[in-house]
């Protein structure tokens, strides 16, 4: 169907009601297709079909999760947040003027199919989220989780999907200064590859999507459309991997970061002088996205000349130009009168700039393919009113017997088992994975790999900054997703309280199975509920977020992992807690309380590959009044280190705190719980610190007015060659022994450090 | 004392280098690769990054901008001039310098705190420098090769301005992190010396000393 002979017009669909449509090859349902009909009064175009297909997808239209989300949006909103939950990403206020975005998203089945490729334009995809709100993005994160370490295939993905984080990211210049790196054969078929970004931008400076003003000009900046990526949200991110399918790198794009970043100054310099009255991304589903959700914004009718899109191969058909997921696209709503300057900019940079339609009276969407119209709906139709499903649940038949799985008998501690411990794959050391991202580009990172969270300072003159964290846990969340989901913020918004930031929004992608399970669906609606019930405790908002269905291989699917992201804010960056002992001769205090809690826990994983169990128990106001004492103890100028406590627990705290900057620590394990409780239990709600002696008295009298129990548990002692950790009674290491087993399990298995 | 700082399509530390210039105690000039004036700039800085996307060989596009017809002209009268990291492969692939860049020995980008052994403090920008110094190195292709006859003079001739210390990270001949041009004017340098001017976001300030040196350089 080339030129425009066999062109499925407007015209032509109503003179041809009846010729059969492929619609349930493009993961259209049958009711879904019948609602297409009667929403047109009509058999849609081939390219209409394409455009609801991409738009009625799980990942455009979360018609399976929306039931569910509505709880985000119904928490209190605070006094910060500036845009909620449905724009591109959330924006939050932080004073001075200033505002800050951010969101993750995932890029799952991309980076499994071509991992290099899937992450690098997860990163591309992320980042014009943020810049889509005004923003200029400042830093980026990644979570990421891998099946088995050693398992072959996972030679295949790490390798690819940090080099490409690193290809794209450091090329457009943003830091990297956090993330996750977390083996677990439940992601062995399907790698779970989010993207964090955060933007910051002057609070009046906000940028809104929506299409208004007839007349107005709609121009697409950016790269030139081609046939990669087609099908990348409908036929990727919408359905299952199955073991015999077929190969589906033809839907995952191609990155170039250099165009990237070219759009991102010429944008911002658009920004700047005030010359869009809109603005959109291409991300997922291209320019049938950008286009519906700009006119349905707006509610304005639109018309857009397809033949006007540049292209890079010259027989693409309308409806592949419509669904092109190719990178580093943006679309623009101009006014008349400013369109010669904004071409003007984009020639300064070297961006291609192009006019391809206008905003017009009325409400519908028409396309135009060489003068004949092949698309003529009502946008709102494809962005707004799409299906919503309330998905059966069922609680997993194999929850009981998982929970009431016996534990594994508790071992002595020796420094044989610590040395295997900290040396596991999910507590060894990040070196070889972060060595490849630059974390100092922009000059304003200020805590990065291996803190608790990443420190970004936004203002020179007055210090202001944020703190971020992102965390998960898929065996918590599978043992009690309500509670799991609970864990991940708990953790989240425990570390960014160590570095000294006060918490104040939330962020969230959601990476589950198939929503068509009844006990994916469950798991899902149970995480969610957990998630803003945490949220109203801790009195932060959610601002934004993604959901991930459909990872699974075949009618396996992952352990639900919620990854969630806490923003806190720092009134002065030079007030920031590291999680490195300073020097010797500290008071080393542990607050909070230790329970025998090893259910899900790190230690039964690495030692027994046991799940089984409950998860330690949540409490989300000891969360907040843990957090608040770390925040005044930075404040007050008494903490010397902060190390919030989560996998591999105290022992885990403790060699992270002592190797940072080389400093040792004599422990003593108070008494009560056994050594292994007291060293490996990942009970919430608890962090290491250090305070010099001459606060020590201050800090544990605000402890005990606040009810935050703090238990000395010894000191910090000796530097260089002298250095060890020494746990009286239990072990007594050498810290360079402790690093040497740190920091070579991942060599080991993907290759030497640069210079060894 | 005012230093050029260019911006190219795709360079990325060049806001960095400003500040450093500042911190220095020096005006930093935001220099347009397009725009062949100099705008009379004492010393020009040509920042980290992958110009034009390094697509076809770093730095190979960069040096025909038209800012760089000026700069070469310039350095070639005496002005001081710093390319770092991105800069230092466009002043070897403009010949301001001997030698190329090629990709890290471990094929990988690599980004840590580096030590290095300052070996020539006669350059306009080394000066101020101590022997030992820790700035960040962060890049793809940093791995510096020459012919042995070049690198023999070099060395002999003292326009290595500093080497790595301890591990090499990326490969490099001879371990060599820095060079200048045979007067001295003309550095470049794979680590990144604007990413430590401050100790809040960096391994320290050593970097400081090649922005206050160039500064003192200027001094008539």
């Amino acid at each position: 169907m080339t030129g425009t002979t066999g062109l499925d017009t407007v015209h032509r669909a109503v003179e041809t009601p009846d010729e059969p449509q492929p619609y349930a090859d493009l993961g259209l349902e049958d009711d879904e297709y019948a609602r297409i009909r009667e929403v047109l009064g009509r058999r849609p175009t081939q390219a209409e079909l394409a455009m609801y297909s991409i738009m009625w997808s799980e990942h455009c239209s979360y018609k399976s999760s929306k039931v569910h989300l509505r709880q985000f949006g119904e928490l209190p909103k605070g006094d910060r947040m500036l845009v909620g939950m449905g724009e591109n990403a959330g924006v939050v206020d932080v004073g001075e003027g200033l505002a800050v975005t951010f969101k993750v998203e995932s890029h799952n089945h991309p980076s499994y199919v071509e991992p290099y490729q899937g992450a690098a334009t997860g990163i591309g995809g992320i980042v014009r989220d943020i810049l889509t709100m005004g923003a200029r993005p400042v830093l980026v994160m990644d979570p990421l989780r891998f099946g088995d370490a050693d398992h072959p295939d996972t030679a295949r993905v790490l390798p690819g999907v940090v080099a490409g984080i690193g290809g794209y990211g450091n090329c457009l210049g943003l830091p990297n200064v956090g993330g996750e790196v977390v083996f677990d054969p439940t992601y062995q078929g399907n790698p779970l590859v989010n993207a964090l970004c955060l933007g910051v931008l002057p609070k009046d400076r906000i940028q809104l999507s929506a299409a208004r003003g007839v007349g107005n000009v709609v121009v697409l900046l950016g790269a030139k459309t081609g046939r990669d990526g087609i099908g990348g949200v409908s036929v990727l991110a919408s359905a299952t991997f199955d073991e015999d399918g077929p190969a589906r790198r033809p839907s995952v794009q191609v990155g170039d970061p250099f165009t990237e970043k070219l759009l991102i100054e010429s944008c911002l310099e658009m920004f700047d002088a005030g010359l869009v009255a809109g603005i959109q991304d291409l991300g997922g589903a291209g320019l049938t996205c950008a286009l519906t959700e700009t006119a349905a914004a707006g509610r304005s009718g639109m018309r857009a000349h397809l033949d006007r899109v540049p292209l890079r191969e010259a027989s693409m058909e309308p409806h592949e130009v419509l669904a092109s997921e190719s990178q580093e696209r943006m679309l623009a709503i101009v006014e008349p009168g400013k369109l010669p300057q904004v071409l003007a900019l984009a020639q300064k940079w070297g961006v291609l700039a192009t006019a391809i339609g206008e905003v017009v009276e009325g409400d519908r969407l028409e396309v135009l393919w060489h003068g004949e119209v092949v698309v003529d709906v009502p946008p709102g139709s494809l962005a707004d009113d799409g299906p919503v499903y309330e998905r059966p649940t069922a609680r997993p038949a194999d929850l009981d017997a998982l929970r009431a799985a016996p534990e594994p008998a508790h071992p002595e501690v020796d420094a044989d088992l610590v040395l295997r411990m900290v040396a596991s794959p999910n507590l060894c050391s990040r070196r070889w994975v972060v060595e490849q991202y630059d974390r100092v580009v922009l000059g304003n990172s200020v805590l990065a790999w291996p803190e608790d969270a990443g420190v970004v300072r936004l203002s020179e003159e007055t210090g202001l900054g944020v703190a971020l964290a992102t965390d998960g846990n898929g065996r918590f969340t599978r043992l009690d997703p309500y509670a799991g989901a609970q864990l991940a913020l708990a953790e989240a918004y425990r570390n960014v309280a160590a570095t000294g930031a006060v918490p104040i929004a939330v962020t969230n992608c959601l990476n589950f199975g198939s929503p068509e399970d009844p006990e994916v669906m469950w798991q899902f609606a149970e995480a969610t509920r957990g998630l803003a019930d945490g949220c109203r405790a801790l009195g932060i908002p959610v601002t934004g977020g993604n959901v991930s269905f459909y990872n699974q291989t075949a009618e396996t699917a992952i352990n639900p992992t919620p990854v969630i992201g806490v923003l806190g804010l720092l009134d002065d960056v030079a007030r920031r807690t590291p999680i490195g002992f300073q020097e010797p001769g500290e008071v080393l205090l542990l607050l909070g309380e230790t329970r025998a809690e090893l259910g899900g826990s790190e230690w039964a994983w690495a030692e027994h590959r046991h799940l089984g169990g409950t998860p330690p128990e949540v409490d989300l106001d000891r969360e907040r009044l843990l957090g608040e004492v770390l925040v005044a103890g930075s404040r007050d100028g008494m903490l010397s280190s902060a190390h919030d406590l989560s996998d591999g627990g105290l022992a885990q705290a403790l060699v992270e705190s002592a190797l940072a900057k080389g400093v040792g620590a004599r422990v003593v394990l108070p008494a009560g719980a056994t050594p292994f409780v007291q060293l490996y239990s990942e009970s919430a709600g608890r962090a290491l610190v250090t305070v010099p002696r001459s606060e020590e008295l201050r800090f544990t009298e605000m402890c005990s007015a606040r009810g935050l129990p703090c238990t000395r548990v010894g000191v910090t002692d000796g530097t260089g060659e002298q250095a060890r950790l020494d746990v009286q009674d239990v072990l007594d290491l050498p810290l360079a022994r402790l690093r040497e087993a740190h920091e070579a399990t991942l060599p080991a298995l993907f290759g030497p450090l640069a210079g060894s | 004392m005012k230093i050029g700082v260019v911006t190219f399509p795709g360079s990325l530390d060049d806001r960095d280098a400003q500040r450093a210039v500042r911190l220095a105690g020096g005006t930093p000039v935001a220099l347009w690769h397009g725009d062949a004036d100099l705008h009379g700039v004492d010393a020009v800085v040509l920042p980290g990054g992958f110009s034009y996307g390094d697509y076809l060989r770093c730095g190979a596009i960069a040096r025909f901008a038209p800012v760089m017809g000026s700069v070469v002209e310039q350095a070639g009268r005496g002005m001081p001039v710093l390319g770092i990291c991105n800069g230092f492969q466009v002043l070897c692939e403009a010949h301001l310098l001997p030698g190329a860049l090629t990709r890290n020995g471990g094929l990988r980008f690599l980004n840590r705190d580096q030590e290095l052994r300052v070996v020539n403090t006669r350059t306009a920008w080394t000066s101020d420098l101590p022997e030992r110094i820790t700035i960040p190195i962060k890049n793809g292709e940093g791995s510096y090769v020459a012919d042995e006859a070049t690198l023999d003079r070099l060395e002999g001739e003292g326009q290595v301005v500093a080497y790595y210390e301890g591990a090499n990270p990326n490969g490099s001949l001879r371990a060599i992190a820095g060079v200048a041009n045979a007067r001295g004017n003309v550095v470049g340098l794979m680590p990144h010396p604007e990413h430590a001017v401050e100790d809040l976001t960096g391994p320290g300030t050593d970097g400081l000393g090649f922005f206050t040196s160039v500064l003192s350089a200027l001094v008539p």
